[in-house]
This record gives structure tokens, C-alpha cells and sequence, in this order.
């Protein structure tokens, strides 16, 4: 088991022919992932690594039986991408895009919000990975391996470090999922918990949250009444200082202190989570907790 | 990208959201010759907030003293700004100050609008109570009927309702067609005479979304060392501590910071030079880190797009070039670490693999060095 993506995705592609879109269907071919079809507008008939290419999502769906999506596209065309993929029956789409309009985000969101099997993850993710099953993104795969913790954070770097302490201690993911560090999220840590509580791979889940909005808090709801399992969390950016976007576009402490790290900090105490002090140490709260 | 308050109030009279008659001068003596009939207000255009307490707001009874404030108001910073227009409008007579928003509120994953009818002052000051947080439907937009209700909140006299909701539905207009994260109006004025203007203007353009708004001018204001980050797109903020820090990936940079105050120490700066940073990209990072004169510089790469050899090759170049100005921490781990530290140590310098460890040592070294 694991969450969202395994060995029975079949990924498409969107934006396969592009530099970067290129680059990581390799990287994604050599994890293993059964990459089925790539989408470019107008590239139909072509092969990127052997995978053929079609000019729609709804062709490439009909073609391959795909069941997900990785959007390598332009931020400015992932509103158009996502609705694309949405349109032709798939239900997990991910989109790596970073700089995707706020407004654009606030349709994908309202559309999607009560359609509980659809998934979109991203933008400004790295995507999704089940270790030794599948991968949807660009993360270093050499780092991964397969175990007992489900991993959601909002930024990449953060989720390397993490991995590779807990790789290095020998604890394997179930599945790592970038939520991404836009304003509105396709996908919050929310709507993550119930699967990875659901999923019976996954003993621990770890929750990596930054300044800006309230993801955490809510998440911290749903924790305190719904989880149990195990949840450890990390929260980055204890000194940002307010009205400053640190790097993410949703990074951001508002004037009145409204997204600080504190008060996530405690609503994720408050509801039972373990606090890690840096990356390193969920490595070492997880060691204890999973023994 | 926030607007000008000259600016956004162009953009409300186009939204028909009725403002002061007013006009924009660069010079003392063009304020003299804009034939605006006194009394007035003149108001430096600055991007910000508490104008009025830095000084930037001024009235003004003659033409003499118009171009007296002119002077005053485009001769000095007013909150460490400089002041290069200066917008002069009539004087409202007030009998109210309300406050109006529409912003996306994150947890809700929703526009909201945000009402008060205390408005004038800033509004993190008006206790909770005092605001209406209403949320809007993206699909359905901003019906007559919630408009009315906003009305109904503040209190407006029925007789100004009808043209308080078509204010409303015209500020969501503008906020949605401008991508905007931002549109407040602060005070909104009720005049003695029974109008409604909007006598101030804060607009915020969604910066991701400017490539669909070429009509909107763009506008500037950064120091230097800003201006610099965003040539080589580089993430910069200026903070205040003492520790020069260079990192790679928001997220990681975010927690340097935070492993650094951990251990005692201060951080002088945010920088994320992103994935896969070049070696020229990594040498003006260093430049515009060691403009602010830190007294050590902490360097924290995760190698995943970027390279750990290019990074160490920016270092050494940096190094034989201009000398390194303080001592340098680095902690290098991720794609080419082999190769990079090996470029490390090749010029006299070398690289710790556990963040918490790096982090103690620059901290003990900014220490030493006060």
C-alpha cells in the first residue's frame, strides 16, 4: 500500500516535450514508474524515451488507460492543464509549476472541493513519491526507500533533509507528497490525513508546514480528533519576520502575526503531534516513536 | 506588486468607485500651476502604510502653501522612502470613516470581503468584533443580496444602500479582473452631504499573475541590494542580525535561519538561490551577502537540481577574485558533494555534512568576532 500513486499507476506526462518535461520522464523511467503517454499540444505521433506523445489528454487517456497526471506545463498554462486532465476522468494530478496565478488556484479549488476522490497536488510541488513503487516529479529518488512514514511538506528542500536522516536510520517512506509552497494548495495537509491514516503501510506520518496561512492549524484539528497514528511535525521559519514572503509565494507572516510559526507550533502540539526542532530531529523522534 | 495610491485610485474611477478630483505633481511648482482650488490635501506616494504619522499627508488653504507642502513633502524620505510625486486633492468635509476590503482569506480558500465601520485607522488596531469577514463563492461571485448585507453591517442610511452595493460589486470586479490579492479602501467617506468616495486606495497585484495585465504599470521600489536579488532571481530579505547565510530551496533556507538562532546566533539575511544555480548566480549572492557586512557567512546546500561542485566552484572563484571579507561556514550534502568538497579543500576551505554541527560553528565564530 502506500497513498495516491504505486505500481499500478499509469502516469501521463503533460508537457512531455518540454526541457524539463523530457529530463524527468527519464528520471521517472529509470525509478520504474510506468509512464504510459506524454501530452503536447499539436506533438502528437512523436516518442519522448520510447513514451508516445498525443495532443490531447482525453486521446493519450483512451490510448493508454492512464489513471494520473504530472504536469511538467508552464505556470501560466497549468489552470488550462489541470482542467484538461480533470475533464478527461483522471482523479490524481500533479503540478509541479511554480508562479501559477492566485486566481487561477481559487477556480482549481472550488471546483474540486466536493469531489472527494479527485487529488490535485501542487502547484510549486515536487511531487509525489511511493518509494520502490512509483514516481510523479523531480525529486532525488536515490534517497528514498521504502517503509513504515507517510511524508507531507510544503517545501522540497525540507523533505530531502528529512528523508535523508530517516534513510540514513534506516526508516523507509510509504509515500512523500509535496503539497507545495503556493498561497491555495490543490491539496492541504487535510485532505492527506485521512489517507495516510487509511493506508496500511503507513505507521507514522510527518507533517513539514513553514509560515503562512493556517494549513497547520486546521491540520492540527483533524489530528487532535481523527488521528491515530503517530504525527510528527516540523515547522520552518521561527524567525521569519512579518509582511516578508520567505522564498514561497505563501510563506508569508501576515502584519498582525496571522501564519507565525508559534501558533502552529502549538496548535500541533495542542492536538498531540511530536514538535521537531529541525529536519534532523524527526529522524530521531520517529526512531523512538516507531520502536 | 502594490500599486501607488495615485494609481489605484485611477484604476477605481475606471471601475466607476467614485474618488476625490484630485491630480499627480513631481514638482513643487507644477503643484503651484495644477489649478486645484483650495483647501486641500497633499499626499506623498509612497508604498507605506502610517503616511500620515512619517509626515507624508499635509493640507493646505492657498496656492502658496500648496506649493510650500509640495516642497516639503518631495524634499525628504518620509518612512525612509523618497518621495518623487505627490498626489493633491480636494478636501473631503467627512461625516463618516468606514473601512473596505476584498482580499483571499488562505484558510478558507476563499475571496473575502472585510468590512468595518471604523474605519480611518489601521485596521489591525479594530478589535475583531468590529469587522465583518464575509466569504464569497468564487462561482457565484458577489451577489446584490450579500452587498446589501455588508450594508446592513456598517449601518449605511437606506437611502445611500443602492450605491453602496454597486460600490462593492465594482470593487469585485477589479479584484477579480486585476488579479488582485489586495483592494482596500480605507476610509471609505460618507461626505456631510450624503457621498460616498473612497478617499484612499491600496491595491496589490498578484505578481504571478502580471504577465496577463501588460496595461498595468509596473512598479518599483527596492533598495539596491533588492534590485540585484531580483536580476539573477535570486529570494532576498534583509534582516538583522549577523550571520550571512546562503542556502538553496525556501524551505531549507527558512530552517537555517531558524538552526541558527537555535545555537544563539542571528541570521543578517534570507537567500534561496533556488535550483540549479549557476556559478555566476552564486557569485552575486555572495556579492550582495557580503555588501551587508556580516561577520561570518554560513553556506547550506542540499544538492538536488543544484550542484554541490558548482556552488564550491562559485565559492573559490569569489575567493581568488576578491578574497573572502569574513570567515566562511559550509555544509554541503546532495548531488556532487565528492566532487565539490574536493574543490572545497583543493583552495583551503572545506565543508561539515550535519547542519546542526555547521550552524554551532559560525555561530561561535560571529560570537568571537564581536
Amino acid at each position: 500500500m502506500s497513498i495516491l500513486i504505486d505500481q499500478n499507476t499509469r502516469l501521463l506526462v503533460q508537457g512531455i516535450t518540454g526541457r524539463e518535461g523530457q529530463f524527468h520522464t527519464a528520471r521517472m523511467l529509470e525509478y520504474g514508474t510506468n509512464v504510459v503517454g506524454g501530452v503536447t499540444p499539436g506533438k502528437g505521433g512523436l516518442t519522448v524515451h520510447g513514451v508516445p506523445v498525443f495532443d490531447t489528454v482525453a486521446e493519450a487517456v483512451r490510448a493508454t488507460g492512464a489513471n494520473a497526471s504530472v504536469l511538467f506545463v508552464p505556470p501560466r498554462l497549468t489552470l488550462d492543464a489541470i482542467f484538461e486532465a480533470l475533464a478527461a476522468g483522471l482523479k490524481t494530478v500533479i503540478s509541479i509549476a511554480e508562479g501559477v496565478p492566485v486566481k487561477d488556484m481559487l477556480q482549481v479549488y472550488h471546483y474540486t472541493k466536493n469531489l472527494p476522490d479527485v487529488h490535485v497536488i501542487g502547484p510549486n510541488s515536487f511531487g509525489v513519491i511511493s518509494p520502490g513503487k512509483a514516481k510523479a516529479g523531480f525529486m532525488a529518488h536515490e534517497i528514498y526507500s521504502q517503509g513504515p512514514v507517510g511524508l507531507m511538506s510544503r517545501s522540497a528542500t525540507n523533505s530531502y533533509e528529512t528523508v535523508l536522516g530517516l534513510t540514513r536510520r534506516g526508516i523507509g517512506q510509504s509515500t512523500c507528497v509535496g503539497v507545495g509552497g503556493d498561497t491555495i494548495p490543490g491539496t492541504s495537509f487535510v485532505d492527506l490525513l485521512p489517507l495516510f491514516e487509511a493506508d496500511e503501510q503507513t505507521k507514522a506520518v510527518v507533517l513539514i508546514g513553514e509560515i503562512g496561512g493556517a494549513d497547520e492549524e486546521i491540520a492540527a484539528e483533524y489530528i487532535k480528533n481523527h488521528m491515530t497514528k503517530p504525527v510528527v511535525a516540523y515547522i520552518a521559519g521561527r524567525n521569519a519576520p512579518k509582511g516578508k514572503k520567505m522564498g514561497h509565494a505563501g510563506a508569508i507572516v501576515g502584519a498582525s502575526g496571522v501564519g507565525s510559526a508559534q501558533s502552529k507550533i502549538e496548535a500541533l502540539a495542542a492536538a498531540g503531534a511530536y514538535i521537531a526542532e529541525s529536519p534532523d530531529h524527526i529522524g530521531e523522534l520517529l526512531e523512538k516513536i516507531l520502536s | 506588486m502594490r500599486l501607488y495610491e495615485y494609481m489605484g485610485k485611477d484604476l477605481f474611477r475606471t471601475y466607476g468607485i467614485p474618488v476625490p478630483q484630485g491630480v499627480v505633481a513631481t514638482s513643487p511648482a507644477a503643484a503651484e500651476l495644477a489649478n486645484m482650488k483650495p483647501p486641500v490635501v497633499l499626499k506623498a506616494q509612497i508604498l507605506s502604510g502610517k503616511r500620515g504619522k512619517g509626515g507624508g499627508i499635509l493640507f493646505a488653504s492657498t496656492p502658496q502653501e500648496i506649493k510650500a507642502a509640495a516642497e516639503r513633502l518631495l524634499s525628504a524620505p518620509i518612512n525612509g522612502y523618497r518621495v518623487n510625486k505627490v498626489l493633491i486633492e480636494e478636501r473631503l468635509d467627512i461625516a463618516r470613516e468606514l473601512y473596505l476590503a476584498i482580499t483571499v482569506n488562505r484558510s478558507l480558500q476563499a475571496p473575502v470581503i472585510l468590512a468595518s465601520a471604523q474605519g480611518g485607522m489601521d485596521i489591525e488596531e479594530v478589535p475583531a468584533e468590529a469587522i465583518l469577514t464575509r466569504p464569497l463563492e468564487v462561482a457565484i461571485g458577489l451577489p446584490s443580496y450579500a452587498a446589501r448585507e455588508v450594508a446592513s453591517f456598517l449601518a449605511l442610511p437606506s437611502e445611500l444602500k443602492p450605491e453602496f452595493a454597486a460600490l462593492l460589486q465594482n470593487l469585485y470586479r477589479l479584484f477579480r479582473e486585476k488579479d488582485a490579492e489586495l483592494v482596500e479602501i480605507n476610509p471609505l467617506v460618507i461626505t456631510t452631504n450624503g457621498q460616498l468616495v473612497a478617499a484612499d486606495a491600496k491595491v496589490i497585484i498578484d505578481d504571478d499573475a502580471l504577465f496577463r495585465h501588460p496595461e498595468l504599470v509596473r512598479v518599483e521600489e527596492v533598495s539596491e541590494a533588492e534590485a540585484k536579488a531580483r536580476q539573477y532571481d535570486l529570494a532576498y530579505v534583509e534582516l538583522d542580525g549577523d550571520i550571512g547565510v546562503l542556502a538553496n530551496g525556501a524551505g531549507i533556507t527558512m530552517a537555517t535561519l531558524d538552526t541558527l538562532q537555535y545555537y544563539g546566533g542571528r541570521a543578517r539575511n534570507f537567500l534561496d538561490i533556488g535550483g540549479g544555480a549557476s556559478v555566476e548566480k552564486v557569485a552575486a549572492a555572495l556579492e550582495i551577502i557580503f555588501a551587508s557586512r556580516p561577520k561570518a557567512l554560513f553556506v547550506n546546500i542540499f544538492g538536488g537540481i543544484t550542484r554541490c561542485d558548482d556552488v564550491a566552484t562559485a565559492l573559490v572563484e569569489v575567493k581568488k577574485r576578491h578574497g573572502l571579507p569574513v570567515p566562511v561556514v559550509i555544509r554541503m550534502v546532495g548531488t556532487n558533494e565528492e566532487e565539490g568538497v574536493r574543490i572545497l579543500r583543493a583552495n583551503g576551505l572545506d565543508a561539515y555534512t550535519r547542519m546542526e554541527e555547521a550552524a554551532q560553528k559560525v555561530v561561535e565564530i560571529a560570537e568571537n568576532a564581536a
